[in-house]
């Protein structure tokens, strides 16, 4: 579509992007006059369904807004009610939420890094055209996703819409054995994660570096997952409660979801870059000799390098997958006692795709009087925009069809999860 | 013969699929429950020689239509910018296809749905649909 004086770059359903989406870049000139990414989120229709529930329904509720990261909506949501009630779970649960987040992180990189995200470094419109070619990968790819599937249905009970984890712990823990029964394919996905880094640096990479604030949590000991600061590389360092005082979501008019953004500052990048670039030294040897092996050096500032930085984080959740095995005494009692109490408690928990933040405030029955979920899709929209803002002026010589590829690419490189939960097929009937 | 009904249950019609596989299981026959997720799929069908796929569409007849599919016969279902899930049924089955994994046999039952907003109900002709896929599955399976 050719507007007077400019060129306009549209596409309007996102392909291999959670949910659906649509990209708007309008070109004047040289100049880009325009970018919106449009995310049909569904309204905050789940914080509504919440109030007035009891907070024991919080985990399975929340679990039920993502297909692909329900575990990180179960994280934040038991994190925040443990919070606000004042109770402390056994170290065994918390190494167990460990492994339980392990799963999730294998099963949705895998999805992206091989399913998603490499068909456009190799020239390809999806897997299915890539699988032709490349078959030993994807047939890799599956088992690994496979492996991640089954650490899933091992502690939530089932594989969609988990429903094991609670507040205080899990409704039933796993025995020792059933453990045990993992190592041996955790032990295979470690060694396919470490060759799908190798792989990932054979891939051709575009020249284009931002000069990001990334925003991860960082834990003392360990890479993170359920706990930490929320820390910046310019300089935010605050617990989850002050969440709200820092960061702020603006509605804007092109999109139902809101745009989340630093006070004062503008857009911000979360997950695996962020991650990566803030919390390098807690990787383990294995994820930081790979990282080094494929030529990543921080601060990794080009958003097309994530592919190998998932393929980093694949390698850390199997090795951290292992290491929590090796630890791993059942708990005395699946969970502690979650007596009702009127409290208010905030978690950021990093979901595959970066930060989520839950609050909830709770009344003397244990029933829910407010709550507030912020996705990690939601923090990186304005930062996606900014991008394309920079992106798409480098591609003003390029055919439009290439250059819309182009920024369709970009917008994947951040993994987004536009509309949680969707599953919805479009058919069309060819005749002859 | 391996039967899986696939859908959210949080979307008004989207639930067919799930809601197909529960009617089934209250006869007392087996069916499992996917979300429709590709990988999943393909990792459920693995080894199974017959499977029957039950799911909410969209091809613009009449809500509660029930439409059928052998995935050998046609390719119904356009993958990528077609479909508004990232990585859905479409592809399992075109994935399966292009890896050699499509079960020998793969019956596809479609039902027209009407609404798919988070947290609607389920419309009563799709309600109708779904008893009709049921009655249909029973009579495949003689």
């Amino acid at each position: 579509m050719t507007i007077t004086g400019g060129r306009t770059i549209k596409v309007d359903t996102l392909a291999r992007v959670e949910g659906e989406g649509a990209l708007y870049i309008r070109m004047a000139g040289d100049r880009v006059a325009d970018v919106k990414l449009k995310i049909y989120e569904p309204p905050r229709l789940f914080e509504a369904f919440l109030r007035g529930r009891h907070f024991s329904e919080a985990p399975d509720i929340t679990a039920r807004i993502c297909g692909i990261c329900p575990i990180a909506y179960q994280m934040s949501a038991v994190h925040a009610i443990e919070r606000a009630l004042g109770i402390s779970i056994d170290p065994a649960v918390r190494l167990l939420r460990r492994l339980f987040y392990c799963g999730e992180w294998i099963e949705s990189h895998t999805l992206h890094i091989f399913m998603l995200h490499a068909p456009d470094y190799l020239g390809y419109p999806d897997v299915i055209q890539m699988a032709g070619d490349h078959r030993e990968v994807v047939e890799k790819a599956l088992r690994l996703k496979k492996i991640g599937n089954r650490i899933v249905h091992l502690l939530g009970g089932r594989e969609i819409h988990p429903i094991s984890a609670a507040v205080g712990g899990f409704h039933k823990t796993p025995t020792k054995n059933q453990v045990r029964d993992l190592v041996e394919d955790l032990e295979w996905a470690l060694a396919a994660s470490l060759e799908a880094v190798r792989w990932t640096t054979t891939l051709p990479f575009p020249e284009f570096e931002q000069d990001y604030e990334f925003v991860a949590l960082r834990h003392p000991d360990e890479y993170p997952f359920n706990e930490g600061r929320l820390v910046s590389n310019r300089g935010i360092d605050i617990e989850a409660s002050e969440y709200e005082d820092r960061f702020t979501e603006l509605h804007v008019k092109h999109s139902n979801a809101l745009h989340s953004v630093i006070r004062g500052r503008g857009s911000y990048h979360v997950g695996p870059l962020a991650r990566f670039n803030l919390n390098f030294d807690k990787l383990p040897e294995v994820a930081r000799k790979a990282a080094t092996d494929a030529g990543l050096k921080l601060p990794v500032k080009n958003p097309f390098r994530s592919i190998t930085v998932r393929a980093v984080e694949l390698v850390f959740a199997c090795a951290e997958a292992l290491r929590v095995i090796r630890e791993y005494e059942p708990p005395a009692l699946p969970r502690v006692e979650a007596p009702n109490r009127a409290g208010v408690g905030h978690a950021i928990t990093e979901a595959p795709r970066g930060i989520l933040y839950h609050r909830y405030a709770i009344d003397d029955n244990g029933l829910i009087t407010a709550a507030k979920i912020i996705p990690p899709t939601s923090q990186n929209q304005r930062r996606i925009e900014d991008d394309l803002r920079e992106y798409a002026a480098q591609l003003v010589a390029w055919p439009l069809e290439e250059a819309t590829l182009k920024c369709e690419q970009a917008v994947r490189c951040y993994d987004p999860c536009i509309s949680c939960a969707t599953h919805f097929l479009k058919v069309v009937i060819d005749r002859d | 013969m391996l039967i899986i009904g696939c859908g959210n249950r949080d979307r008004g019609d989207d639930a067919a699929g799930i809601l197909a596989a529960e009617r089934l299981r209250s006869r007392g026959i087996a069916a499992e429950i996917y979300s429709g997720e590709s990988s999943a799929l393909l990792e459920a069908w693995a080894g199974a020689e017959e499977v029957i796929l039950i799911d909410a569409v969209q091809t613009g007849s009449p809500a509660g239509t029930v439409h059928v599919w052998d995935s050998h016969q046609t390719r119904p279902f356009r993958t990528s910018s077609g479909s508004t899930h990232g990585f859905g049924i479409a592809e399992a089955i075109e994935l399966a296809r292009a890896l050699g994994r499509l079960p020998a046999k793969l019956k596809i039952y479609g039902i027209e749905a009407e609404t798919l907003e988070i947290g609607s109900r389920l419309s009563p002709e799709v309600d109708r649909g779904i008893d009709e896929v049921v009655r249909r599955v029973l009579l495949d399976l003689g």
